[in-house]
């Protein structure tokens, strides 16, 4: 039998990341081509309750840590590493997020397997596995073949449906009991953000600004457009750095990962961290004064014009509709 | 028979005695004050204003004895210049009467005893009580706003005006007392002396006396008094003015300067002396203020202020600085050292680094303290300030020579920060590839020459704004068109070009300056070319003025001009004529700065349009807020109006007028941005002159 | 406290980049490079720590194109000593650089000094086989933390503020010496003018240290580098702002979002 796929969960505070299903949905298809098992894996401290959840995986191995909130990424490295010698697992999936960065690497040199970054696309092929990564943001892809599908591949956000990897059926936990090495980071807190007066996460419809939206004062206009829509102002990171928009309103890798039935995107280039924020929105219409702006290669809608211009006229026009 | 009015007793001393006493003291205390103020000055760092004496004499003669700049404001221009010259004809009778007095041996008569002097100091004190009264009259009910409103300014008219007084009714006493009538020499006196036709001869000489003893008294105190008043300005501002700047406006570097000069000045004196002599110099007027765009916008910077805190820095740390250096090192204290290191050093070494002083307590930082930085930031370099002032001080070198020290220190805004390294890395503030420039080119049917490989009559620089900013190029490509339509031999630099560095310098980076300009110069070397023109005020500004190419300076032009020529050769073709009344904003760049005022309107004229004036045109064009590097930088909170909201309210206040024609890529990027946020979308358009002359060339 | 500064350069893809004949790498006629935002804030974070502590801050680079400049601007910034290690390093090889740097960083005494900071950048845009923290935390036994935003020195140990996401962070602390992947430093980093870039060029001396080539055999090689075919793009509207306004008002309609 084939080496398995594994999944590493990302999970914290007691919920797992959407990145955990979009690798689920990756893996399954990925192990049934390779006619391999699928596991996961869940670490930290009350995963137990989190296992049910992916029943899309074969196998759900839940290693309880209930001293370690966070466990630091050598730590988790070296519990996959003796999970993947015992579940005979060669192909380890890992999320490439913050809260799981230096994993893979970690467990690539452990195991000594190849790592891949930014992984996108993973096709089985003559046995072994091709990954297709995206490099300098997102403007060349890079193929790399695992020739015996072994290594750690780290997945980049966005690249599957989250909808995929989730499943009614019920999954077959076993829980095990891994020694690890003491951790030599120690977590001691979480640090919240400011309480924000809007939920970002929750809102139907998002009017996204970024730096093309020039000065603090336009943001007033973007703000109308909202209140019409029933929605809400969010921004990238350069418009949070200013302080124009506090962090809670971030869209991004950093930030906050939205997916709106409405993201209007206003003066925003399209930089991969962003996309990665808001990249599941419904319908994405956006407007840039620079056609060659990378938005346009992924909205549905776009316009090149000036914000400024743009926002009133609309305002006004669905000002008219509502009557 | 007066009598010589030293030869009274005050107090049951010779008057003689107490002249002599008072003249010594006052003398000595102007003297004493005078010298240490000129001690400041000279420990400021060198600047070569030594040259050209006979043209410097010849700005003197206009500008302090004709004025013109006074009179750029309603009614007080000429009472200035009658209370100026009246003031000379005084000075020098007031001397000759002082010598007199003080030398009653002498064989000469005092001077109002001289029918044809009486004369002119009679003539003299109703002119200048006439200027006086307007003075007092303007300063109390039609006050312009930032005339400094002191009770200094209030005391020296009530105090010349009673030096007039005194002078006038001691002429009056004087015909009653010798029993004269009237005479032809003295019209006003002989008018007056009939009132005190009942007063005894012996009383009235009395008086005279009094009057005499009332004028000298007068105006030793007032001497006494001037070096601690603004009334310095008398003293200060002909040397300011004979020292002004003789090189093209547009020009920052400063002639002989030090090393040091590039990296600003924290302290007054890393400052050079001509900066220091323009605070003693400054006569408070407020003109610069009610200039400035940025004052008039609500931003923190008002001119007047940052020249007069300067100067109060001076006196203050400076003097204070001397008093603690004096029992170690009596000659620096004196400040009779020559103005170079050894100076900077004693003074240095009373006032350790930039906390301590002689005193021991802290000493204000001049950046930050007494002049913050969000003033220093406010500035768009537009030198309407410069333009207006009467003692031609010079506040935007000042300005930028602060923010070379902020920069220097790394304290400049994110913003600007960001437009730096962009410029350092690619050469253009946008932040795009430097192979990019030229993009714009694309669209054109016919490309224009290289003019890095073939030879070129005009060599074209574009500027970043008009290369990389979308929203432009379409303007840049008519523009294209239009010298191809004229048959013009041009080229472009195509990725050869870098920012000219105009704004790099005023922002206060002057090593990026340099090494742009260093680029920019090794391509233009390179080609051959005769003329450069320019789309942008910015790009002509420092090409023209900064650069020097083969040891000359280059010959630039702005296209305006170059459109204006061909219109006149008739080498446009034009195929319609345009109608309608239009107004143009002067750029400050093109302007004030480099006196190009005519071409533009020639060519809207030329194209058939109707060309109204805004109140603010020509040399007093008001600023579109973007120079000095502003447009790179955040609004300052809690601004009233921003300069291109006012400008575009004020073409659009102009009746008929439905255009504002403007010929510079920044303009219109500022302009356009305001007309939406005034609200005046549908009543004004913004158009740079290559649209319309497109637009002519169109059927 | 002795602070080390880990730079890299990467690609500027202010550029369009395209794919040499043999797609395996980049065509380097246009390829120009620079240092990432992340490796300025380390730099930065760097010389906050050293106004604060006290100390010296060291910048060490593998030898790379550009990369004399990135030195000569950390100088001018204040760093105390920029050291350039020369050795054949080929692109993404975190592993490689991760010894190649080790080795130096170790030294003659073949140990760090108890207040030792390591200081990079999390992770590079080509950085195919990873961050290179982890692998240089392997090297030289220390503990790493990644996508810091905040760093606290106190006494024996260092407390790093690691960015989630969502704007929620983790507080974690660990005994120094300890290497930190920098996501952003406290202030956004110092601008140096270019006078004082070029007065560092002139006077101070970037140290070249050979090392001799690490043995990380790659564990694959890559099939091949392409541009990737943009699948779909933006429906685009055109028209006067009024027009487009209008258009867009009715596709909001249709998807009942008015």
């Amino acid at each position: 039998m084939a080496n398995g796929v594994l999944i590493l969960a990302e999970h914290l505070r007691g919920e797992l990341s959407d990145i955990t299903y979009e690798m689920l949905g990756a893996g399954r298809k990925l192990a049934d081509a390779l006619g391999s098992p699928l596991h996961a894996v869940l670490i930290g401290r009350g995963v137990g309750a989190l296992a049910p959840k992916l029943g899309l995986a074969d196998k759900v191995f839940v290693i309880e840590k209930p001293d370690l909130e966070v466990p630091p990424a050598k730590l988790v490295a070296g519990a996959v590493h003796h999970l993947m010698q015992k579940a005979q697992d060669g192909l380890v999936l890992v999320a490439g997020t913050n809260l799981s960065m230096g994993v893979g690497t970690a467990l690539g040199e452990r195991a000594g397997v190849p790592f891949v970054n930014f992984g996108r696309e993973m096709k089985a092929a003559d046995g072994g596995v091709v990954v297709t990564s995206q490099l300098f943001g997102g403007k060349i892809l890079s193929d790399v073949r695992l020739a015996d599908a072994r290594g750690v591949v780290c997945v980049y956000p966005g690249s599957s449906p989250a909808d995929a990897g989730k499943s009614d059926k019920a999954a077959v936990v076993e829980t095990l009991d891994v020694p690890v090495e003491a951790p030599d980071v120690a977590f001691k807190r979480f640090i919240e953000p400011e309480a924000g007066d809007v939920d970002i996460t929750k809102q139907d419809a998002l009017i996204a600004i970024g730096r093309g939206i020039q000065t603090q004062d336009n943001i007033e206009l973007a703000q109308e457009l909202a209140d019409v829509l029933g929605g809400a102002v969010c921004g990238s990171r350069p418009v949070v750095d200013q302080g124009w928009l506090p962090l809670t309103r971030q869209v991004g890798k950093s930030g906050m990962t939205v997916k709106p039935r409405l993201y209007m995107a206003f003066g925003i280039s399209g930089a991969p961290e962003h996309w990665e924020g808001m990249q599941n929105s419904k319908l994405i219409v956006a407007v840039n004064t620079d056609a060659n702006a990378p938005i346009f290669d992924f909205a549905h809608y776009g316009v090149c014009g000036d914000l400024l211009e743009i926002l009133p006229a609309l305002v006004e026009k669905i000002k008219a509709r509502k009557g | 028979m007066i009598h010589d009015p030293v030869a009274v007793s005050m107090l049951g001393m010779p008057g003689l005695a107490v002249l002599w006493v008072l003249t010594v003291a006052s003398f000595g205390a102007f003297g004493w004050r005078a010298w240490r103020l000129v001690g400041l000055v000279r420990q400021g760092r060198p600047e070569d204003r030594f040259d050209q004496p006979a043209r410097r004499l010849l700005h003197v003669a206009k500008h302090v004895f004709l004025q013109p700049r006074i009179f750029g404001e309603r009614a007080i221009g000429l009472p200035h210049l009658l209370i100026f010259w009246g003031f000379c004809v005084y000075v020098v009778c007031f001397n000759w009467g002082l010598v007199r007095g003080l030398f009653p041996l002498l064989p000469i008569p005092y001077p109002d005893e001289v029918a044809p002097v009486a004369f002119f100091l009679e003539g003299f004190a109703v002119l200048v009580l006439a200027g006086l009264v307007t003075a007092a009259v303007r300063r109390t009910f039609f006050a312009p706003p930032h005339l400094h409103l002191s009770a200094d300014a209030n005391a020296i008219l009530a105090w010349i005006g009673v030096l007039m007084l005194s002078s006038l009714f001691g002429g009056t006493f004087r015909i009653v007392a010798e029993g004269a009538g009237a005479s032809p020499w003295t019209p006003v006196g002989s008018r007056l002396a009939p009132a005190f036709a009942g007063l005894a001869p012996g009383t009235a000489g009395g008086l005279v006396q009094g009057m005499w003893w009332v004028h000298t008294l007068g105006v030793l105190s007032f001497l006494a008094y001037l070096p601690f008043s603004k009334h310095l300005h008398l003293l200060a501002s002909p040397f300011n003015v004979y020292f002004s700047n003789l090189r093209p406006l547009g020009d920052l570097t400063i002639a002989g300067a030090s090393e040091e000069s590039a990296a600003g000045s924290a302290r007054w004196e890393e400052l050079t002396w001509k900066q220091l002599l323009g605070g003693l110099s400054c006569a408070e007027c407020g003109r610069c203020d009610r200039a400035c765009p940025a004052a008039a916008a609500g931003f923190p910077l008002l001119p007047q202020q940052v020249i007069q805190r300067l100067k109060k820095h001076m006196i203050e740390t400076g003097l204070a600085a001397a008093k603690a250096a004096a029992p170690a090192a009596p000659a620096a204290a004196a400040g009779l050292v020559a103005a170079t290191a050894p100076a900077a050093t004693a003074v240095a070494e009373a006032a350790p680094a930039k906390t301590g002083d002689g005193n021991g307590g802290a000493r204000p930082a001049l950046i930050g303290e007494v002049i913050p930085e969000t003033e220093i930031w406010a500035c768009t370099t537009c030198m309407a300030c410069m333009e207006r002032c009467a003692v031609w001080n010079e506040q935007v070198p000042l300005v930028v020579q602060f923010r070379r020290h902020l920069v220097s220190e790394g304290q400049v805004e994110k913003n600007v920060q960001d437009m730096l390294a962009n410029l350092t890395r690619y050469g253009n503030s946008f932040g795009k590839s430097d192979r990019m420039r030229a993009k714009w080119t694309q669209p054109l049917g016919v490309k224009p020459k290289d003019a890095r490989k073939e030879p070129v009559e005009y060599l074209w620089f574009v500027g970043d704004y008009a290369s990389y900013d979308p929203r432009l190029e379409e303007i840049t490509r008519m523009t294209a068109g239009i010298f191809q339509a004229a048959g013009l031999d041009f080229g472009l630099l195509y990725e050869g070009e870098r920012n000219a560095g105009n704004d790099v310098r005023r922002v206060g980076e002057e090593g990026l300056f340099e090494m742009l300009r260093e680029k920019n110069l090794q391509v233009l070397d390179k080609a051959r070319f005769q003329t450069v023109v320019t789309t942008d005020p910015h790009t002509y500004n420092a090409l023209k003025n900064e650069y020097r190419h083969d040891g000359e300076s280059l010959r630039v032009v702005h296209y305006t001009e170059v459109l204006d020529r061909l219109l006149a050769e008739g080498r446009l073709p034009l195929r319609k004529r345009l109608s309608g009344r239009v107004t143009y904003h002067d750029p400050c760049y093109l302007g004030r700065y480099n006196g190009v005022y005519d071409a533009p309107r020639r060519l809207l004229t030329g194209l058939g349009l109707e060309v109204v004036e805004m109140p603010r045109s020509k040399n007093r064009s008001f600023c579109c807020g973007a120079g000095g590097g502003r447009i790179w930088m955040e609004d300052v909170p809690g601004i009233k109006e921003r300069p291109a909201e006012s400008r575009v309210r004020e073409a659009a206040a102009l009746p008929g007028v439905t255009t504002l024609v403007v010929s510079c890529p920044k303009d219109i990027a500022m302009f356009r941005d305001a007309v939406k946020t005034t609200g005046t979308e549908g009543t004004l358009a913004v158009r740079d002159l290559a649209e319309l002359v497109w637009d002519a060339l169109q059927a | 406290m002795n602070l080390f500064v880990l730079l890299k350069t990467a690609p500027d893809t202010v550029e369009e980049l395209t794919v040499a004949a043999d797609e395996k790498s980049l065509d380097a006629e246009w390829l120009r490079y620079k240092l990432s935002d992340s490796d300025e804030h380390a730099l930065e974070q760097a010389l906050l720590l050293k106004e604060k502590h006290g100390g010296q801050v060291t910048v060490v680079a593998l030898d790379a194109p550009e990369m004399d400049d990135a030195l000569f601007t950390a100088l001018a910034k204040g760093a105390d000593r920029a050291v350039k290690l020369a050795g054949e390093v080929g692109t993404g090889r975190s592993a490689s650089a991760a010894r190649l740097l080790a080795g130096f960083l170790k030294g003659a005494g073949g140990a760090l000094p108890a207040d030792t900071l390591i200081l990079l950048r999390g992770q590079a845009i080509d950085d195919l086989e990873g961050e290179i923290g982890p692998f240089l935390a392997d090297q030289l036994g220390l503990p790493y933390v990644s996508v810091v935003t905040g760093v606290a020195v106190e006494g024996a140990d260092v407390t790093a503020m690691k960015e989630f996401s969502g704007g929620l962070r983790g507080e974690f602390t660990m005994p120094t010496p300890a290497i930190l992947g920098i996501q952003s430093a406290e202030k956004p980093p110092r601008y140096v003018p270019i006078a004082k870039v070029r007065a560092a060029a002139k006077s101070s001396k970037i140290e070249t240290v050979d090392v001799p080539t690490p043995e990380a055999p790659a564990r694959y090689e890559v099939e091949k580098l392409y541009r990737p075919v943009v699948a779909g793009r933006a429906q685009m509207l055109e028209g006067t702002p009024d027009e487009v306004a209008d258009r867009l008002a009715a596709l909001l309609a249709e998807q009942s979002l008015i």
